[in-house]
């Protein structure tokens, strides 16, 4: 019986924390974004884990 | 700090499949081999991602931030020669004899090389180890949760142990795996942000060097010994971590190294639950890549924290907090970089993947207990000849139990502290020779049953007498050492620990074959599969050049040396 690919929850999970980010980082308050040198980092990071996800669901399929 | 609303939901939804993980493998725990070996059926590239992050467990990322803030780049020597070479070795020379044997754990390798007392020995002490290791690491992450986010101490530990409950006894080691998987990325997800900030902040690596230099020179020392990783190591005072070169090498690159890596079960059985031998050599080899960047992860946040500590709060900077006899306290780095760096959003990916690698921890020695109770403990001198249902059902009360004695061993810690230390101190005594004893039962095949076990117990003694003659400056004779008599002075805790390691390990040494040559070896017929001189060479021709065990092992090991040269 074959079990489930590890890059099935794995992509999953880093595709919905990431959009997560994503949407924080377009629709929170801007101003928290001084302590990260001014940087929307939950945007930019946020979509980075998304392609990672995306990425690893898309091998998973594959 | 302050969680937000953000930071709760990527929590949960990491919890949600930590948990989803162990429900959906469930149903596929049919028999002890899933439970402890995972059928042995995963994929090189997943054994060796899990076999790395065993490791990382939080108290390895923040201590590895706090060395990295009080002896700069010289933390470094943990990884590239306190890693790289032993997980070379076992991926090339030993993994075919864990493996190969068809052996179900460490200790059962020992039982089929040697005899029952010596695996009575390793499994028992391993045993009891794994359930220390991981309430002291519940301990920490109760303190730390209940320190940054003031949470309650006892809500923390009782439902970390119930998270980490459910998805072993669900999924068992598979489900370790897998979600060792799912932290390690979090972990690279979740700190490498804080690295690329620090470093903008700092002004790039060359800011870096030039605040690692004020650092150093105020203390004192030599303008490159917070820098440079090598240079500094012609005598222990020239350098924070008070040791010289060959006590590092050997007692941290060669004793220590050596015995972790190629002997502890934790991390083996990752690899030995791998899909074919060649994907078990493999991984070791895979794990030695991200194993050889994690400096940059973990050690360069504290070593840009002290730089920021130096520009002081005034200019932007960053203070860490200080002991009540007016020393830093490093212990902290981490979190307060975090809580520096991160708003709300990453604040809550850089919080879970600290839990989340606590609780990494914790499984990772669960599973190693529960195998070794079950297959060397329980099913050895308990009850033979059991049903295979019988040892399932044991394995998961094992987990149970296991889970059990770590949250009363969490809660001996908050009460009994020194008690704590001294267990953990006898155990670094207990595994101090193992190597000897590893090495010479795979390389020599005279060695003998009476030999290993006499080398171990003679081995262990060594360490304690060893340790129990020195101290270190400017420290009470106690727990810290001398309490025999103090014979040596060492100008720091470090270098006395790899020395208390190297005499075991040389003491196992010599004892084993001593002993080994008065007493009766083992027919040669039985020993085939288990000693280097009696088993056929593997053969890996056929596979692809980058599929090579050895050819991956130069390549790492250039690598290493690469990375030795850059930074020395």
């Amino acid at each position: 019986m074959k079990r489930m690919d590890i890059r099935l929850p794995l992509g999953l999970m880093f595709a919905v924390v990431g959009l997560l980010l994503v949407g924080y980082g377009l629709f929170g308050d801007p101003a928290i974004y001084a302590r990260s040198l001014g940087l929307n980092i939950n945007l930019w990071w946020g979509l980075a884990m998304a392609a990672f996800g995306a990425l690893m669901l898309w091998l998973s399929r594959r | 700090m302050k969680l937000g609303l953000v930071d709760w939901a990527i929590m949960a939804t990491y919890f949600v499949f930590v948990l989803g993980i162990g429900f959906a493998l469930r149903r596929f725990m049919k028999t002890t081999s899933d439970f402890f070996l995972s059928g042995r059926s995963i994929p090189a590239w997943v054994a060796g991602l899990a076999f790395i992050s065993a490791n990382l467990g939080a108290q390895e990322v923040m201590g590895m931030a706090a060395s990295g803030a009080k002896y700069g780049i010289m933390t470094s020597h943990f990884y590239w020669i306190g890693a790289i070479p032993a997980m070379v070795f076992l991926a090339v020379f030993m993994m075919p004899f864990y493996y190969g044997s068809r052996a179900r754990s460490v200790p059962e390798y020992l039982k089929l090389r040697f005899d029952e007392k010596t695996r009575g020995l390793n499994a028992i002490t391993f045993a009891l180890m794994t359930v220390l290791s991981s309430g002291i690491s519940m301990y920490a992450m109760g303190l730390l949760l209940n320190l940054l986010l003031g949470w309650s101490f006892d809500v923390s530990i009782w439902l970390c142990a119930l998270i980490v409950l459910l998805y072993i006894t669900m999924g068992g080691l598979t489900s370790a795996i897998y979600n060792e998987v799912l932290q390690f990325f979090m972990i690279v997800f979740g700190f490498l942000p804080l690295v690329l900030l620090g470093l903008h902040d700092v002004g790039g690596w060359s800011g870096l060097r030039a605040g690692l230099e004020h650092v150093a020179t105020a203390r004192g020392f030599a303008a490159g010994a917070w820098s440079q990783s090598w240079a500094h190591m012609g005598s222990p005072s020239e350098n924070p971590m008070g040791v010289e070169w060959f006590g590092m090498a050997m007692g941290l690159g060669f004793v220590l190294s050596f015995g972790y890596w190629c002997t502890d079960f934790l991390t083996i059985q990752r690899a030995m639950a791998s899909e074919s031998m060649s994907a078990a050599r493999r991984a070791p080899l895979i794990a030695a890549f991200p194993k050889m960047l994690f400096p940059f992860l973990v050690i360069l946040p504290g070593m840009l924290a002290i730089v920021l500590n130096q520009r002081g709060l005034a200019a932007g900077g960053f203070a860490l907090p200080v002991k009540a006899d007016g020393t830093l306290n490093y212990d902290m780095t981490v979190p307060l970089m975090l809580a520096h760096y991160f708003p709300q959003g990453m604040l809550g990916v850089g919080v879970t993947a600290l839990i989340a690698s606590f609780m990494a921890g914790m499984a990772g020695n669960v599973t190693a207990f529960n195998t070794v109770f079950t297959y060397d403990i329980y099913q050895a001198y308990l009850r033979r000849g059991a049903s295979d249902e019988h040892y399932l059902r044991v394995g998961r009360v094992a987990t149970v139990g296991g889970i059990g004695a770590a949250v009363a061993a969490a809660y001996l810690a908050t009460r009994f502290n020194n008690i704590m230390d001294m267990l953990q101190l006898v155990f670094a005594f207990v595994n101090a020779p193992l190597f000897a004893t590893f090495l010479l039962g795979m390389f020599w095949k005279r060695t003998t049953g009476h030999g290993a076990f006499a080398g171990l117990v003679a081995g262990t003694a060594a360490a304690a007498v060893h340790h129990g003659l020195t101290l270190t400056f400017g420290s009470l004779p106690g727990i810290k050492g001398g309490w025999l008599a103090v014979v040596h002075a060492y100008p720091s805790e470090m270098a006395q620990n790899f020395w208390t390691a190297i005499w075991a390990w040389s003491t196992c040494f010599v004892v084993t074959i001593l002993v080994s040559l008065v007493t009766r070896p083992r027919a040669e017929a039985e020993l085939r599969g288990l000693v280097y001189s009696l088993t056929e060479r593997l053969r890996s021709d056929d596979e692809p050049w980058w599929r090579r065990p050895a050819v991956l092992g130069v390549v790492v090991l250039t690598l290493a040396l690469g990375l030795n040269l850059v930074f020395r």
